[in-house]
């Protein structure tokens, strides 16, 4: 297994450490439900060293992304953020993925870790004008540190004005501690909160600098298990699960960041074809109205038939619901339609309701 | 890791305390911790015969779905209902937290159980 730079402070802080597509890593330290309410109420650090990093430069970066990617990058300013799809031909999603642009020659794309190898394989693959494409992935350590108290965590290691930082905007020149790192008003919680982008060497004393600091602001460090809690009462999609190569940007709903206005990219025309013809599936998010836990990969039935199936489920810790996302026939696919959904023998009914099921606390203004 | 002297164990990390022809089963502290924190217990139902490895409850976790499967061949008589309004007490106190208790009807499958000492050894080696 692939280890991150801090892989040996998470064994010494006590986590449980799991495969995680290849990657050891902590999927908890102290009970996800505990770490997923830190995040809420107060700040939690993620070690995300494990997500890819791939460099694109060169005078034809912007016309050669523009081609590759969904959301248009016409109107993005230096040092913004935007989120996006690269997608098959067949309107299938290759994966969801950051963008980072430093200026119209130097974007750096921020992808699943799990992803990263068939990314890149891609993105060479189609590679046009005078562009480099380099996988930088072993050049970054990676850490988030959400939730309401992450800025006033940071703000008392930099001299930065993080309120400078808008939601989805990055500097690349800022000292935490002493170490310098690109950080961004990003996440993957549904909390206001930064990500934190440095060199693998100095990561565990930054690290443990950070934990530090922002004990007395109630921060812990926090596993996958309660990332992925979060992230799905947020309704954010995760690939492999929202998103995949047979699950296109606009049946999972997020037609937001597919842009059909600007010229020609990879996937257009059959997203048209969606658009204009209707999708015949749709992701909705549902609550259980009876005592069962919705899984991943259960069958949703309406009207004694197959429908879909559920891509997320699980219990809501700020919630206190058994929920799940599902993927089912748009026919179905209304707010207040009751269905059910096939746990182990027994059909169990549950009520669409509108997404996200926990509302995002990010900090636009 | 704590295993309990008296009580004999499964390869899927049940364990079984035996009361003459009565077996109370339980998951172990191994198993528990393994899971994390329990958030959902399905027991079987009373009167129910049940074979030696099928599924006899369900344990939920925040992240999974797992069996538990029985030890031995029998009926169902009781279960702990307790159990499904507070799953915790699992992973608080896994060997007061028994799920059901079977009346054996195969003595001799007591024997493919596990002692403490061989069900200590296995774990070692399953890790």
């Amino acid at each position: 297994m692939k280890k991150t730079p801090l892989y040996e402070l998470h064994v010494q802080a006590g986590g449980k450490i799991i495969d995680f597509g290849g990657w050891a890593l902590p999927v908890e330290y102290e009970g996800i439900i505990r770490e997923h309410e830190t995040v809420r109420t107060a700040a939690g650090l993620f070690d995300v060293s494990h997500m890819g990093e791939i460099l694109v430069e060169g005078p034809d970066a912007e016309k050669y992304l523009q081609k590759m990617l969904t959301n248009d990058l016409a109107p993005m300013q230096d040092y913004q953020v935007y989120y996006t799809f690269m997608c098959y031909p067949d309107g299938g999603v290759v994966d969801d993925l950051i963008v980072y642009k430093y200026n119209a020659n130097l974007y750096l794309l921020v992808v699943n870790a799990s992803n990263k190898d068939k990314d890149y394989e891609w993105l060479l693959q189609h590679r046009a004008g005078q562009v480099t494409i380099t996988d930088v992935s072993d050049n970054y350590a990676l850490f988030a540190v959400q939730g309401p108290n992450a800025q006033r965590i940071l703000q008392d290691m930099t001299s930065t004005d993080l309120n400078q930082i808008k939601f989805f905007r990055f500097s690349s020149e800022v000292i935490i501690g002493d170490t310098p790192v690109m950080i961004s008003r990003t996440g993957y919680t549904g909390e206001d909160g930064f990500e934190l982008y440095l060199s693998p060497d100095q990561a565990p004393s930054l690290w443990q600098k950070i934990l530090e600091q922002g004990q007395k602001h109630g921060l812990r460090p926090v596993g996958l298990g309660a990332r992925d809690t979060l992230r799905f009462e947020a309704a954010l999609p995760l690939y492999g699960h929202e998103l995949s190569a047979d699950i296109s940007p606009l049946e999972a709903g997020l037609g937001h960041f597919v842009k059909f206005s600007k010229s020609d990219f990879i996937g257009k025309e059959a997203l048209l074809r969606q658009k204009e013809g209707g999708v015949k599936r749709k992701l909705i998010a549902f609550e259980m109205l009876e005592r069962g836990i919705p899984r991943a990969g259960y069958e949703v039935q309406a009207d004694g038939k197959t429908i879909g199936y559920v891509t997320t489920g699980g219990i809501a810790p700020s919630l206190n619901k058994n929920i799940g996302l599902a993927l089912i026939a748009s026919d179905y696919a209304q707010e207040g339609q009751t269905i059910e959904v096939a746990i182990r023998k027994r059909s169990m009914r549950a009520l669409i309701i509108p997404k996200p099921f926990y509302s995002k606390k990010y900090k636009k203004a | 890791m704590n295993i309990m002297k008296d009580l004999k164990y499964t390869e899927t990390h049940e364990w079984v305390r035996l009361e003459g022809n009565r077996a109370y089963v339980g998951i172990t502290d191994h198993a528990q911790s393994q899971m994390g924190e329990l958030v959902f217990i399905e027991l079987p139902v009373v009167d129910d015969e049940i074979g030696k490895g099928d599924p006899l409850a369900v344990v939920e976790s925040v992240k999974a779905a797992s069996d538990v499967y029985a030890p031995l061949t029998g009926t169902i008589i009781e279960i702990n209902e307790e159990l499904e309004d507070n799953p915790g007490a699992v992973n608080e106190d896994p060997y007061q937290s028994w799920f059901a208790v079977i009346e054996i009807s195969d003595s001799e499958e007591i024997d493919e159980l596990m002692d403490a000492d061989a069900y200590e050894a296995f774990c070692q080696q399953e890790e």
